[in-house]
């Protein structure tokens, strides 16, 4: 079963990095929607909020005034009630089609397990609820449409063993459908949602900086092109509801309500078939192919001085402050979560006493990892470093280094890059190699979260522990790239020769 | 300096085209194809009730040692059976058998009512339609009944209901 999966996830993987790489081309990895697509979800969420409260404050909550009220936003002068319409519909597609991508995405990437379980479990209760938000936005325009996908969920809902009256009922004839009943409709469109932001607070619980909002350029394009498909391509209503018939020809939205020509075409009860082991399946994936756990990050008392930049630096707020327990009153000390530590190592390459340059034997640093401890790098070049080299410092999840080592050229994979305390390049230019070149994963594609960013920041002195000033500038490199894209690092390495 | 501005330009080309395969994407499937939830030519019955059976038997006066046992206040001069009978419901169409559904009564002591929801699919035009429906299980046979020619237009949803008020079987 493993085997299967992880399988499956290789050869998965392999299409979607090649057509990640392809939107890298078009808008540059900082802005490839592809790595935002957790944060594109949000921001869909946030324009159907927006776009909900005006439609709300029109809308006329009554059976028999709601598709008289949304359909005259179709005539408002300027068509702003029509871009309203569209902007609120095509916003919740846009959610749709970013929840399932981000879905696919994270299990291509193996981020349903591990320290990672806590997030993608509490994800998974997020599509439901998004799925039942958006249908039920349907029916409250009570147009021909609304009164299709209010019967079919009712039916489909009756298939289960839940109430002793079936919903159905309400849908029988015209006069059954109460004023009454659009309250719950309405509750089901504005309460189902507060629900899913409140979802949404848990599920961003275990990581600092949570992202909700693309960068503004990649936000402002996808803004502009959903409000230019709601002018091109208007939001219309059907008919209003009559019971007394079936609906003949629907304009369907199958990206939001494909589950009741699911449920006709098989039956109530396989389509609860198919979405119940789909629910199960995503919820039973983190133990299904489970990762080995690895070492987390150990703390040394007597090194950790409670400068807190592990504790800013950590993406998945793992590393809390404590008082020391050997100092003065008033100093701290960072205690890490072993259930929340990702093992990236970026905690240690934040540590001021990382740096290499201390004397001592052996180099004992405030936070380390024991796998890969900083001790551990600083003899690696010290024994393997041969004068006029070149060090390639990478991580295990970007560019396969070693695949760059041939005479000449000392390749060093660390758990993440930004486990790099920036004083290495120091240390290793001065100890005699002639460049070193530091890749990280492209930027949005970093294992960490902030891998990438932090080890920029921290080349460019934006960011503590930063390389000093005097490092000569030529001397150095930094080159983002993704696995399988080592032809980037070796014209970098070649830049680094001939300067 | 070309090439640049020629990488460039492709750039913005590139957007310009995923961002328009997006919006594309998104319009097309939330419009297309469109779907007939029912054939040109077919009507819908909705077979539906919710109706509480008869008692599953017969209230009968309490006898002196069994009114004893009870609390003063709850001494009544008859005990009735709180199980109610299921509801079974027959529907021809055509002459032909369509539904045969028997409907337990609702709750943990059985005392409450039985519900029925069935959508059948029928051609369009005249039918004869006879319903049947028995909710007393002391009674031998159907305790109601109704027959009647319809014809239905398509698309039209014809429901079938029970109301004691109106005399029982209604179809509207």
């Amino acid at each position: 079963m493993r085997g299967l999966i992880e399988s499956a996830r290789r050869r998965g993987l392999n299409g979607w990095t090649s057509i990640e790489r392809g939107f890298d081309a078009a808008f540059g990895s900082g802005l490839n929607p592809l790595r935002h697509l957790g944060a594109l979800a949000c921001l869909a969420f946030m324009l159907l909020g927006a776009s909900g409260a005006v439609l709300y404050a029109v809308l006329d909550t009554s059976a028999a005034g709601a598709w008289r009220s949304i359909e005259a936003l179709s005539h408002t002068p300027g068509s702003w009630g029509s871009l309203l319409r569209g902007a609120h519909r095509y916003s919740a597609d846009a959610l749709a089609i970013s929840l399932g991508l981000h879905i696919v995405r994270e299990w291509l990437n193996g981020h349903e397990r591990g320290f990672r379980r806590f997030s993608w479990l509490t994800g998974v209760p997020l599509v439901p609820l998004a799925a039942a938000a958006a249908i039920g936005g349907f029916w409250l325009n009570w147009d021909q449409l609304g009164q299709y996908s209010a019967i079919a969920t009712a039916e489909w809902i009756d298939a289960l063993p839940l109430f002793a009256t079936p919903l159905a009922r309400n849908f029988l004839t015209d006069a059954m459908v109460s004023d009454r009943l659009f309250s719950l409709f309405v509750f089901v469109h504005i309460g189902v949602p507060l629900l899913l932001m409140f979802g949404l607070w848990f599920h961003l619980q275990r990581i600092t900086r949570a992202v909700v909002l693309p960068p503004r350029a990649l936000a402002l394009g996808t803004v502009a092109a959903l409000l230019a498909l709601a002018g091109a391509w208007p939001i219309t209503s059907h008919a209003p509801a009559a019971l007394a018939s079936v609906p003949q020809v629907l304009r369907l939205d199958w990206w939001l309500l494909y589950i009741h020509p699911l449920a006709e075409a098989s039956s109530p009860i396989a389509a609860w078939g198919v979405v119940g082991t789909a629910f199960a399946l995503l919820f039973a994936l983190p133990w299904l192919a489970p990762r080995e756990r690895m070492p987390v990050a150990v703390v040394d008392a007597d090194n950790c001085n409670g400068c807190r930049r592990c504790f800013a630096d950590c993406p998945y707020a793992a590393i809390t402050m404590a008082p020391h327990p050997n100092q003065r009153v008033g100093r701290e000390i960072a205690v890490v979560d072993a259930d929340l530590c990702a093992s990236c190592g970026i905690c240690a390459g934040a540590c001021p006493s990382s740096t290499p340059f201390r004397s001592g034997a052996e180099l004992a640093t405030g936070i380390d990892m024991p796998q890969l401890t900083v001790d551990a790098m600083r003899n690696r070049l010290r024994v393997a470093l041969a004068p006029g080299s070149i060090v390639v410092f990478g991580c295990d999840h970007g560019v396969r280094v070693e695949s760059l080592r041939s005479p000449g050229v000392l390749p060093v994979s660390l758990l993440c890059t930004a486990q790099l305390p920036p004083a290495f390049v120091e240390y290793a230019l001065r100890d005699g190699a002639a460049g070193v070149l530091v890749t990280a994963c492209r930027e949005g594609g970093c294992e960490f979260r902030f891998g990438t960013r932090w080890t920029a920041q921290r080349l460019n002195a934006e960011r503590e522990p930063h390389l000093r000033a005097t490092v000569d500038r030529r001397r150095f490199a930094f080159v983002p790239a993704g696995r399988g894209e080592e032809s980037a690092l070796k014209s970098a390495l070649q830049g680094l020769r001939d300067a | 300096m070309r090439e640049a501005l020629v990488t460039s330009a492709r750039a913005w080309a590139g957007q310009a085209v995923l961002y328009a395969a997006f919006a594309l994407a998104i319009g097309l499937f939330s419009h297309w194809p469109s779907y007939r939830p029912l054939d040109a030519n077919q009507a819908l019955i909705k077979v539906s009730f919710v109706h509480a059976g008869k008692p599953v038997g017969d209230c009968r006066p309490l006898t002196a040692a069994e009114s004893a046992k009870l609390p003063p206040n709850m001494r009544a001069p008859t005990i009735c059976p709180r199980e109610r009978s299921p509801v079974t419901v027959e529907v021809d169409i055509g002459g032909q058998a369509a539904l045969r559904r028997t409907a337990m009564p609702s709750g943990l002591s059985k005392d409450g009512a039985s519900a029925v929801y069935q959508r059948l699919v029928v051609p369009a035009g005249e039918q004869r339609i006879a319903v049947r429906l028995s909710d007393d299980v002391r009674a031998n046979g159907f305790t109601h009944r109704s027959e009647s020619t319809v014809v239905l237009k398509p698309a039209q949803v014809l429901v079938i209901d029970f109301d004691a008020e109106k005399g029982g079987i209604t179809l509207q």
